[in-house]
């Protein structure tokens, strides 16, 4: 009977695995053998699965010992005066070894340098002592060379949890308020530290070094404020990536950020407006309405810089018919005066333009992608804030006459203020930092006319490598947003319903 | 009264319009429609030009469906060119990606869902800041920090491996989404758990019987948020993975367009095969997207 409810409770599962298992099949035995590249085989997904399982494994291991730490000095009384002592003692050690690993990770990343200094050796003797425990037991045979690392740990793990049990003998339980909130919050305080913090102190010694190609990235690079301002220098005198200087992209930024957003907003705010009203096909509209926003953008980007082709792009086609057709009617109307003209100039001024070379159509070609791109985005958030507006603010100001306008002053701007401004604030901060469109589309060319400063700064670390520079330019851009983000929260009062 | 079918259309098409007149309405459909074709006609654009042979990919011909409509770009896509004797690394790609992005969501939601919970229910020192430190991330740009990343993951020999560009994703996806958790665990009631704590359940019980399993949602929400951050991230990825074999797809379907002769024709076929899945799920899940996306950053 169990077995009967077991194989009815999981057969939609199981046939989903069977179906998926069988795709993989049909498609591995259709997968032609041919001699170049490569094709994914069970081999390659096993390695993976390997590789990213054992990485979380040892993220694990690590939070676990790091919890079991906190627990017991927020929840755990020891007895008497000895094992006050001993948990002291082994509490100390454990923080210490803790210590000495961040500055071996430190130093490993040339955060800091220690050479072969004594603090070097010492900060590297926990790391030696697990190489040799790994060497050893490969050399005695307990482990082979893969799995040694995996035996260490686990080794490694055993040591600490018999600490741990020493203190949890050794101890009575006591209560602690903020102990629970300390110990949750502790796996995504260590991820933050380790993926935030750190980069960003990184980044700030790197601003003030000459690490480029030629240092070998921080190997051999040199640190002091000279570079500093050297480099603060260059940015604001020199050229940002090759070509272009820093104030013209920074106004072409602040242009490409006002164009985005006010297109956003307002073609969001129209679409969405339209779609409140009652309407037949509603929801077929919004799906359609919603693509841009749902189609990866590397596609979009990649579909949007095909359409820029001087030729066979479907914007200079259209405006390529547009000309054809213009020109047909000014022939026609040329005896009319006025019209014949009129119609004449509108076909020597339209026609299909040159998106790759010219400066101005290339920024012109990326704004329209980022524009199509951002609108469904707006329009959904708007259309939320919409329709939480009651219907009655309505119709209680229709009675008391208002126009359609005077409603959308004075009932639904001020209704949808809790959703616009925090979706503007995000918008400007994220459009800002948005040049994936820009990269994929032009590369910022021609010549760098169409970059704006995020665009600049990859290009400077990962094309000409000036690793320093950008780590400068990186922090003035971060103190551009920063004064911007403080000044509209004065402005706004947003943050203070946010922590509430 | 009449049982024309013209106008029985016409009164049904104008039925709810709230003292519009039909004109208006003509007009408000028209827009709509206009803004459609807009939003989908670039899209279909990709489609057609998966659709045409070879030998006709440039034409200025604006049909959806082209002369000669064929398969063939989807076949070399799926199963390789057997001209250039040549194996498909489609699902390859498909595979790095799944891998990566997957693992950065399970991992980012597994610590948002945990510390989360902390930031809604409890009150502590260093609270507040913590909360509008999270927020400040938000600020920053993925691609400032991407410079002392870069050199991080390569001194820990971490480049060309999805362990490194899972760090990388890991960066603006765990503030994100603690954020938004945060921002549905705070519309749970406080009572629920209080009567479970008089009644004498632990915290971690509370959390386990009754936070998690009444926010599946949010908790979906946050996993498809993270998982669509990263999916299609092309320059990170550009900058972690050097090897073709490491390739997440966005890299891959970029050597169609970096090739000697760039094809377009595959190219196309590939975004399609890549976006509609992914289309689906996102207009599937759309609803719910959005009121995440309103309880992250409006309620706070």
């Amino acid at each position: 009977m169990e077995s009967d409810n077991f194989l009815r409770r999981n057969l939609p599962n199981i046939l989903w695995i069977a179906a998926i298992v069988s795709i993989y099949f049909v498609l591995s035995s259709l997968i032609a053998p041919f001699s170049d590249g490569i094709t994914l085989s069970s081999k390659i997904i096993g390695e993976r699965l390997q590789e990213i399982g054992g990485f979380l494994f040892a993220i694990l291991g690590g939070l676990a010992i790091i919890e079991i730490y906190f627990y017991q000095i927020f929840f755990r009384q020891p007895l008497n005066r000895t094992a006050t002592i001993v948990t002291r003692a082994i509490q100390v050690a454990m923080g210490l070894l803790t210590f000495t690993f961040i500055i071996y990770f430190f130093n490993l990343t040339d955060l800091i340098k220690l050479g072969d200094s004594a603090i070097g050796k010492f900060v590297n003797m926990p790391v030696n002592s697990f190489a040799n425990l790994q060497k050893s037991l490969i050399s005695s045979k307990v482990a082979t060379k893969d799995s040694a690392k995996m035996v260490a740990g686990i080794i490694f793990a055993l040591g600490i949890l018999v600490l741990y049990a020493i203190i949890q003998f050794a101890s009575k339980p006591r209560n602690s308020r903020v102990g629970l909130a300390y110990l949750l919050i502790m796996p995504a305080f260590i991820g933050v530290l380790f993926l935030i913090i750190y980069p960003f102190l990184f980044e700030i010694k790197l601003a003030f070094s000459n690490a480029s190609l030629g240092t070998q990235a921080t190997k051999n690079a040199q640190y002091s404020l000279l570079f500093g301002w050297e480099n603060l220098k260059m940015l604001f005198t020199g050229t940002v990536a090759k070509d272009a200087k820093f104030f013209e992209v920074f106004w072409r930024t602040i242009l490409w950020t006002v164009i985005n957003v006010t297109f956003h907003v307002l073609g969001g705010m129209g679409l969405a407006i339209l779609l409140n009203r009652p309407l037949k096909f509603k929801g077929f509209y919004r799906t359609l309405l919603v693509i841009p926003w749902a189609i990866p953008t590397t596609i979009a980007a990649m579909a949007l810089r095909s359409e820029f082709d001087s030729r066979y792009g479907l914007f200079n086609i259209l405006l390529g018919n547009l000309n054809t057709w213009l020109t047909t009617v000014s022939q026609n109307t040329a005896n009319i005066i006025g019209i014949g003209n009129g119609f004449a100039w509108l076909a020597a001024t339209i026609g299909p333009v040159s998106w790759k070379q010219d400066p101005f159509w290339a920024f012109v070609s990326v704004l329209l992608a980022n524009i199509w791109l951002g609108i469904p985005f707006m329009s959904v958030i708007i259309l939320g804030g919409l329709q939480s507006i009651s219907q009655e603010y309505y119709e209680a100001a229709e009675i008391d006459g208002a126009t359609r306008w005077q409603q959308f002053r004075n009932i639904t701007l001020p209704l949808l203020r809790p959703v616009l401004t925090p979706a503007i604030i995000l918008g400007v901060v994220w459009t800002f930092n948005k040049f994936d469109i820009i990269y994929l589309i032009t590369q910022g060319g021609p010549q760098e006319k169409t970059d704006i400063l995020v665009s600049s700064m990859y290009k400077a670390a990962f094309q000409f490598y000036r690793y320093g520079f950008t780590a400068m330019f990186a922090l003035v851009i971060f103190a551009i947003l920063f004064i911007f983000t403080l000044f509209y929260l004065r402005v706004s009062d947003g943050l203070k319903s946010a922590t509430e | 009264m009449t049982t024309n079918p013209i106008s029985r259309f016409f009164r049904w098409f104008f039925y709810r319009s709230r003292g519009d007149s039909p004109f208006k309405t003509i007009l408000i459909h028209a827009t709509l429609i206009i803004a459609c074709v807009i939003a989908v006609y670039p899209v279909l654009r990709v489609v057609t030009i998966s659709l045409r042979p070879n030998d006709t990919l440039l034409t200025t011909d604006l049909r959806i469906i082209p002369e000669n409509a064929t398969l063939d770009n989807y076949k070399e896509v799926l199963f390789g060119d057997a001209e250039k004797n040549r194996q498909s690394d489609f699902f390859l790609w498909i595979w790095n990606s799944v891998s990566v992005v997957a693992v950065t969501s399970v991992i980012s939601v597994i610590l948002a869902a945990i510390s989360a919970y902390a930031f809604s229910r409890f009150r502590f020192p260093g609270r507040s800041a913590g909360l509008i430190f999270l927020l400040t991330t938000q600020m920053i740009p993925a691609g400032m920090l991407l410079l002392p990343l870069f050199i991080m993951i390569a001194k820990l020999k971490m480049i060309n491996t999805p362990l490194g560009l899972i760090i990388a994703y890991a960066v603006t996806s765990v503030p994100l989404t603690i954020w938004t958790l945060k921002g549905y665990y705070d519309t749970i009631p406080v009572d629920l758990e209080e009567a479970a704590l008089i009644d004498g359940a632990s915290r971690l019980t509370v959390f386990t019987k009754i936070i998690l399993p009444l926010s599946t949602p949010a908790l979906a929400i946050a996993f498809l948020f993270s998982f669509m951050g990263g999916w299609s991230e092309y320059l990170v990825a550009r900058v972690v993975l050097q090897k073709n074999e490491m390739f997440t797809w966005p890299l891959g379907i970029f050597t169609f367009a970096q090739q000697f002769t760039v094809s377009w024709g595959q190219f196309a076929a590939a975004s399609v095969l890549i976006a509609i899945p992914i289309m689906a799920l996102f207009l599937y899940s759309s609803k719910w997207l959005i009121s995440g996306l309103t309880l992250g950053s409006v309620k706070g």
